[in-house]
């Protein structure tokens, strides 16, 4: 049904959309996850942040990339002012854009964090801590945007 | 949201849980080959079983959540072609995804030995144990069957 109502020229910006979140989704999994391993293991601290930075990034700029590519090859952008955008576009674009400003806000807290591991001075476990919490909320802001971008709930 | 609208939400969870512990999985496997003492070898596993748990939550939600949207949708049917290699690749990609987690328990019980009987240092054993190239194949393969499985979805050939 779904290849029946997407046009073929919008496949591939599909494809890139669809890897992206689920890069960026897998980096937040294995960075929370050894975050909340690390349990003071410099290996697994590191583990966390730079798999965030190295492969959730990239996941990221290749989601939100795609995401507005498609949403120009299905013409959001000319819907007349009198209809309003659906509310799984919506979750979407809030899910992607404030959500990629809580990723890049844990990059930067973590790789102070990072930094500060490795020069020996206080604090670096805090800071990696509130990188984790913000991985946990933005794992289950993805699942929320993967149910209401598939199930379109409006 | 349908009845089957909810069952197509729940199969692409299942699909992203899939596909991200993947990601996280090969994050896992490429930290591994630098991994040369037990204890980085243990740390290392534990967070390797998470990814290895959603794996296998993953793949078999994908398959009975597939097959009942392809028995319950009008427009499609378990024996379209499209529907019968997305299978066939599923099957690839567990046994290859199910091996490729034995290949890499070798390290772990090396790691447990070498730990148990006191030995702390770096073993160049333990280091070609984590980088096992069986094990990295069989990840490759089942890697990618899946993203196949992706492609196919998508454009749904023969739909």
């Amino acid at each position: 049904m779904l290849a029946a109502i997407r046009p073929d020229n919008q496949s591939f910006a599909l494809l890139l959309h669809l890897v992206g979140a689920t890069v960026v989704f897998g980096a937040l999994l294995a960075s929370a996850t050894s975050l909340v391993l690390a349990r003071g293991d410099t290996r697994l601290l590191r583990l966390g942040y730079f798999s965030l930075l190295l492969v959730g990034l990239p996941g990221l700029i290749l989601l939100r990339l795609a995401g507005q590519w498609l949403y120009q090859l299905q013409n959001w952008d000319d819907l007349p002012s009198q209809f309003s955008e659906p509310a799984w576009l919506n979750i979407g674009f809030i899910v992607a854009d404030w959500g990629g400003i809580l990723f890049l806000i844990a990059l930067a807290l973590g790789g102070l964090g990072v930094y500060r591991l490795r020069e020996g001075k206080e604090g670096a476990t805090v800071l990696l801590r509130v990188t984790m919490v913000i991985s946990l909320v933005l794992i289950v802001a993805y699942v929320v945007a993967v149910w209401a971008m598939t199930g379109k709930p409006s | 949201m349908t009845f089957e609208d909810w069952i197509f939400s729940f199969h692409l969870l299942f699909a992203a849980t899939l596909v991200g512990s993947l990601v996280m999985s090969w994050i896992v496997v490429v930290s591994m080959r630098t991994a040369d003492t037990p204890d980085a070898t243990l740390n290392l596993h534990r967070v390797g079983m998470v990814a290895t748990g959603a794996t296998v939550v993953g793949l078999a939600g994908v398959i009975v959540l597939g097959i009942w949207l392809a028995i319950l949708r009008v427009d499609f049917h378990p024996w379209d072609g499209w529907v019968i290699g997305a299978i066939v690749l599923w099957c690839i990609a567990t046994v290859a995804l199910l091996r490729s987690f034995r290949e890499y328990a070798k390290p772990v019980e090396k790691a447990r030995a070498l730990a148990t009987s006191g030995q702390t240092a770096a073993s160049a054993e333990l280091t070609a144990l984590n980088r096992t190239s069986t094990g990295l194949m069989l990840r490759v393969l089942g890697s990618a069957a899946i993203v196949v499985i992706v492609v196919d979805m998508i454009w749904k050939p023969g739909a």
